[in-house]
Order: structure tokens, then C-alpha cells, then sequence
């Protein structure tokens, strides 16, 4: 590129810079609404089953019954939040929502346990949350059958023993899982959608066709308006990734710098991707809602939200073309596994090869402008 | 009546078409203009002016004729042309969240100039277009005028030979258009060629040659002098007056209706009218309860709303 190649680049990046300083909706959406998204998002989102409101009706009240109650207590699973006398009350409360899980131990209970009859507990799971409901039937099996055992072994050891270890994340905490793909997420939203703003804006004031009576390129205007909003999108990602680390005390098992070079190729496809879909868009209205029409299928084919492993063949390989399946992975592997170069290298390669595809069409598009 | 081309023209459109779909915007255009001229294009809303520059800025492709600007093909050069030329569009296309200062440091850049030759420049048309004491006020905050004066200033940075013109002056007030015009034809002074799209005929009468495009036809061209004593103008066997009376509402309906007298267009206290030659100043005042009747000559206006007129009614010039 020639000086004066580089003049008008250096231009164009300059006045993109003051219209990102001087729009303070701009920056208000860009910086403060994805943080506001994460606190949302990074909270809400539990899909740990923990703490199931139950209700329970104790009709045996022998130390039997209690002890069989102390254990759901313990696991932590539930969490009894009132005690009722009559089936009524427990199926009413069950009904009003007050509680989830109803556990009833009939009068027999005591006797028929110490009698080496079958001891009958009666576990009524709100299934209307389908998760909720789920783990609340499988915690409350595994509660019988130890206690079970433990009286038909009756101090003896457990003949096996499963341990499972959860690698990675060893708490199974969500947030830890969540919230390296909803930073890739958020800050790919603000990056299509800053970028095509940007120049569907100038459509909009006809300020662009001021512009391409000058001897402007193109490709300098392409990169020109690329770089800050690049600039801004990797310092918001990174401010994510603090507030990550410092507000849901995620640990990042590898090296945050790595994660960031792999980042660079992944938002400038993004921005492409906005450039793109300003080229298709009179206003910014319209701009938005193509935006969100195609950010919205790559976040829930991307493994953000649905996994990966369980999807049907032909969505499994439409999610391998998208940019954010790769960067998610690249993400969850370096914050949750310590994964490094030598496990990236490949994602890399892909997302850099999509970036020059992406931006490739965008730049052949923006060239075929005004008319 | 297209008078002849200026040898080595900065311009030179030939049969120029364009289409928008099955829209033919501009339909066979043939236009030089020569170096230093001060060129003025006429024509209502929607008759393809601003569709014309577009093309000979290398904006629009032809679908047919050839456009040179600056002795280079508009479309396959638009390089080239469009570092020789400035344009100053028909709505403010600064940045108004941009101080008028940033928006030359801008065009500057965009212009590649370097440091030095920007603030030499800039200082130069600052002075040129008296743009100092509004340099820190963003775009949005500076009056109409301003914003032309310093829409103007951008698109001279780097010295262009040629500069157009879209509707300059549509809705700034008649100081600054005043004012406009004179900065215009100082340019035009240091050898600038102009091509400027106006509403306005007093505009068009300060031009050295005006065009008049309707409908995406060029209907006339020539000097304004030439294109008022065009004779077809007014028909055979009838004249113009102009009439002044206290009431020119009132004469206007008398005379609107009435045999052997045509085009009748209020012109602010008087009435413009063409007349059968068969009816005397004399008469047609007594008719008017004494109001002055005179002879004159055909306007810029009476040549283009005569020249539309023929081309409603199907005939060509
Ligand atoms: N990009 C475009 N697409 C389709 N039609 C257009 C486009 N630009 C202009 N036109 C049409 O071409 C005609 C000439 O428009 P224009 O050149 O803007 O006229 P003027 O500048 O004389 O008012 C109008 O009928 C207008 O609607
Ligand atoms: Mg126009």
C-alpha cells in the first residue's frame, strides 16, 4: 500500500474512533450492555439442579423416617421448605408451585422396614421443569437405594464403590461452562452488529456516497472501519474475561493471551460478517434485525446452548461451518482445560481460513456499492 | 438548438444513458463542457440531474454512450477522475457529530495529503470560505450555509480541476446563497471548472452556459442570452408582455381564460403573458382598467417551461 493509501486508512480509522467516542448510545450498547448481559446471563443460568423446594408430609415420625428425611436434606439437592399433615396440603402445595417435590412417608414406613418388609416412600416430582423434575427423580432413587443398602449391609463395606471425577470442572458449577461461551457470544453480537451499523449509518446521512467520490478504495475502507471496532471488541472481551475470573470466580486453567490471538480471526470474520449484511441493508433498523437473523441459529448451533455430541448428523456438520462453534470450543478449552497450542492449532487454522472467506466476500460485495 | 462542443472539453458525455431497471433515469445526453466554464444544469425534481453526476463520476455504469471526464473514461478510470474531481452533494454529506475541523482533517487524509500540505491547504480555504471562527463547532450545530461553505471546502482539498455542484444552494437563505456564488465564481477565476445543478433561474442566468435536462432528455443548451432570443420561445405571430397593476392576482384570473392570450405566470407584482401580435398594449390595457402594459423579452423560465411544454405534448426541439 502506498502513503497515501496509508493516509486515507489512517483517516478513516481516526473518524471511526471519534464516532465511537462521541456516540454515547454506541458505547453505551458496546461496552456497558454486554457486561449488563453477563451478570443477567451469568447468574440466571444455573442448570445445576440444587436446592428443589420440597415440601413433606412426615406421617410415621419415627427415627427411622427422620433419618431418611436428614439424608435429602444433606445432599443438597433439596431443600425442605415446610412440612405438611394432610395428602391435600402436599398435592395443593405441589399444584401452587410453593414446592417441587413432595416427599410423603406413610405411618407404615418404620414397621415395615424393621420388619424386613419393603419400606414405601412416596417422592411426587413437579414435572412442569422437566430438568428439575429429572434430577429430582434420580437423586431421590439413589437416596433409597443407599439407604437401602446401608441397612442390608448393615455396617458391612460397600462390595463397589463408582467414583466419578469430573475433570475440568470439578464442582460442575455452570457458570464455569456457561460463561466462556457467552463471552465468545456477546462479544460477537456487538462485533457484526458495531461493524455493520458503522456503514449502514453512512448510507443513511449519505455521507458514503460522499465517499466513494473520492479516491477511496474499497479495501481501505473496509480495513479502515474494521480496525477499531476490532480494537473494541477484543478490550470488551477481555473485560469480560476479568469480570469472569473476578465476579463468578471462573478460573482460566491455560493462558488468556492465547485465547486472544485465536480471538482475532474469529471477530474480524464477525465484523466481516457486518460489513456484509451493511451491504444488504438501507437502514439501521433493518440491519439489526438481519444482525440478529444470523447471529441467533449460530449461537444455538454453535454448542452454546444445545451440546455438540447430541446433535443429528447433518446439524452436527452445518455446525462445524460456523465460526462460533470453533471459537467456543477454542474458549472452554483454554479457560476450563488449560488447553494450548498444541490442542488449537487446528482451530485456529479454521477460524483464520473463515475470516479470509468471510471478509473475501464482503469486500467483493462492498465493491459492487451504490448502484 | 445544442450549441457546438468546446475543443479539449473537461467533459464530454456522449449519448449517455442510464437505466435503472425498466426507469431510462437519463436517455441520451449529449453535453461538453469546456476548462474554466461555469456550467449550470436545469431541470425539475426526478429529470436525472443528480443521476448524470453519478455517472460521470463513475458511479453508475452507462447502458449506453460513453462518458470521459478529465480526458478519462468515468467508469473504467474512476480512479484516476475521481482524484481530480470534487463533489459537493445535493444533501449535507459531512460527519455532524464531527467538529468542521475534523471533517477537513478527514478529507484531508482521505485525500492522502500529507501533515504539511493539509495544514497549508486547509488553511488556504479556511481563509477562502472565512470558515475560522467555526472550526471547533461540529457539523450538526453549524447553519445551512456553513455547512455548504464547509462541505465546499472539503471537496477542494486536493486543488481538483473540476468540481460539481448538486443543488448547492436548495434551502440556505439568500445571503449565504449570494455569498455562495460569489466564492463560486472566484474559483471559477483560478481556472476551476464548475458544473452546477440548480433550481433556481437567477442561478442559471449567472452561468456562462446552461443545460436544461427534463425527464432525462437534454432539451436545450447554450449561453443564456442565446437561449432567450431562441425564437421558438414565443410562437409565431404572438409577443410577451409584462403587465403591472396593483392587483396581479386579479389580472392573472382575467386573463387566464381569455382568447388569444397564453402562458400567463404571475412574476411578483407583475404578470408575464404571450399575446396574440394582433392585440395591442393599448387595448389589453383598457381591458385591464388602465394597468401598464410593455413589451419584453423571454426569460430562462419562459425557455424551459415552453421547451417542457412542447415535449408533454409530443413534439421534440
Ligand atoms: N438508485 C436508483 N434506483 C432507481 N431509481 C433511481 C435511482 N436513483 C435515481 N432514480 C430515479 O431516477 C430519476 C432521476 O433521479 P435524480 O437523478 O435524482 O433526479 P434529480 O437529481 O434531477 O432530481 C428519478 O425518477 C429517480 O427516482
Ligand atoms: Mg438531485
Amino acid at each position: 500500500m502506498n502513503g497515501g493509501g496509508f493516509r486515507r486508512l489512517r483517516a478513516i480509522a481516526r473518524k471511526e474512533r471519534l464516532h465511537i467516542v462521541r456516540d454515547p448510545s454506541t458505547l453505551f450498547f458496546a461496552v456497558f450492555l454486554p457486561v449488563l448481559e453477563l451478570f443477567m446471563l451469568g447468574y440466571a443460568i444455573d442448570t445445576n439442579v440444587r436446592h428443589v423446594r420440597t415440601i413433606v408430609f412426615d406421617e410415621a415420625r419415627t427415627q427411622e423416617s427422620r433419618s431418611l428425611l436428614l439424608r435429602f436434606t444433606n445432599s443438597e439437592d433439596f431443600r425442605i421448605v415446610g412440612e405438611v399433615f394432610t395428602d391435600r396440603d402436599l398435592a395443593q402445595a405441589l399444584v401452587s408451585g410453593r414446592a417441587r417435590v413432595g416427599i410423603k412417608i406413610p405411618e407404615a414406613y418404620s414397621r415395615r422396614v424393621q420388619s424386613g418388609r419393603t419400606g414405601q416412600v412416596l417422592i411426587l416430582v413437579d414435572g412442569s421443569e422437566s430438568s428439575v423434575a429429572a434430577e429430582a427423580v434420580n437423586v431421590g432413587g439413589a437416596i433409597a437405594l443407599s439407604e437401602s443398602l446401608e441397612r442390608l449391609l448393615e455396617g458391612r463395606r460397600m462390595p463397589v464403590e463408582a467414583r466419578p471425577r469430573v475433570l475440568f470442572n470439578p464442582d460442575t458449577r455452570s457458570a464455569n461452562f456457561f460463561i466462556p461461551g457467552l463471552m465468545v457470544v456477546l462479544c460477537q453480537m456487538m462485533a457484526t452488529m458495531l461493524s455493520a451499523n458503522a456503514v449502514v449509518r453512512e448510507k443513511e446521512r449519505g455521507t458514503l456516497e460522499q465517499l466513494f467520490m473520492t479516491p477511496v478504495r474499497a479495501g481501505e475502507l473496509i480495513l479502515g472501519k474494521m480496525l477499531p471496532y476490532l480494537g473494541l471488541v477484543l478490550a470488551e472481551f477481555c473485560m469480560i474475561g476479568l469480570l469472569m475470573v473476578i465476579g463468578f470466580g471462573v478460573p482460566v486453567h491455560g493462558n488468556f493471551f492465547t485465547l486472544l490471538i485465536i480471538a482475532l480471526p474469529f471477530y474480524l470474520s464477525m465484523i466481516g460478517l457486518g460489513l456484509a449484511i451493511s451491504t444488504r441493508a438501507q437502514t439501521r433498523d433493518a440491519s439489526m434485525q438481519m444482525t440478529i437473523a444470523t447471529i441467533l441459529p449460530s449461537m444455538f448451533l454453535s454448542g452454546y446452548v444445545f451440546p455438540l455430541d447430541s446433535m443429528p448428523r447433518p446439524f452436527w456438520l452445518l455446525a462445524q461451518a460456523i465460526p462460533t462453534t470453533w471459537m467456543i470450543d477454542v474458549a472452554r478449552g483454554v479457560i476450563l482445560r488449560g488447553a494450548g497450542w498444541a490442542d488449537l492449532w487446528m482451530h485456529a487454522m479454521v477460524l483464520t481460513a473463515q475470516a479470509v472467506v468471510l471478509l473475501a466476500i464482503s469486500a467483493v460485495l462492498f465493491r459492487k456499492r451504490l448502484t | 438548438m445544442i450549441a457546438e462542443a468546446p475543443a479539449a472539453p473537461v467533459i464530454d458525455a456522449r449519448d449517455v444513458t442510464i437505466r435503472f431497471g425498466r426507469l431510462t433515469a437519463v436517455d441520451g445526453v449529449n453535453l461538453a463542457v469546456g476548462h474554466g466554464e461555469v456550467f449550470g444544469l436545469l431541470g425539475p425534481n426526478g429529470s436525472g440531474k443528480t443521476t448524470l453526476i453519478r455517472a460521470l463520476c463513475g458511479l453508475i455504469p452507462l447502458a449506453g454512450g460513453s462518458a470521459r471526464v478529465l480526458g478519462r473514461d468515468a467508469m473504467r478510470e474512476s480512479d484516476a477522475v475521481r482524484a481530480g474531481i470534487g463533489y459537493m452533494s445535493q444533501k449535507f454529506a459531512l460527519y455532524e457529530d464531527l467538529t468542521a475541523q475534523e471533517n477537513l482533517d478527514f478529507y484531508s487524509g482521505i485525500y492522502g495529503l500529507n501533515a504539511s500540505q493539509a495544514r497549508e491547504r486547509q488553511a488556504e480555504l479556511v481563509e477562502e470560505v472565512g470558515l475560522a471562527p467555526h472550526l471547533n463547532k461540529r457539523g450538526a450545530h453549524l447553519s445551512g450555509g456553513w455547512k455548504q461553505r464547509l462541505a465546499l471546502a472539503c471537496a477542494l482539498l486536493h486543488r481538483p480541476r473540476l468540481v460539481f455542484l448538486d443543488e448547492p444552494t436548495a434551502g440556505i437563505d439568500p445571503v449565504a446563497r449570494r455569498d455562495l456564488w460569489d466564492l463560486l465564481f472566484r474559483l471559477s477565476a483560478q481556472d476551476v471548472t464548475l458544473f452546477v445543478t440548480t433550481h433556481y433561474m437567477d442561478e442559471a442566468e449567472r452561468c456562462g452556459r446552461v443545460a436544461y435536462l427534463y425527464l432525462g432528455r437534454l432539451l436545450a443548451m447554450g449561453t443564456p442570452d442565446d437561449l432567450t432570443r431562441w425564437p421558438g420561445v414565443t410562437p409565431a405571430g404572438s409577443r410577451r408582455v409584462e403587465i403591472l397593476g396593483d392587483d396581479p392576482a386579479a389580472i392573472f384570473e382575467r386573463l387566464r381564460d381569455r382568447a388569444g392570450i397564453g402562458q400567463v405566470t404571475i412574476f411578483g407584482r407583475s404578470v408575464r403573458a404571450v399575446v396574440d401580435a394582433g392585440i395591442s398594449d393599448r387595448s389589453l390595457s383598457d381591458e385591464l382598467h388602465g394597468a401598464e402594459v410593455r413589451p419584453t423579452w423571454p426569460t430562462l423560465e419562459d425557455v424551459f417551461v415552453t421547451l417542457a411544454r412542447a415535449r408533454e405534448a409530443g413534439g421534440s426541439s
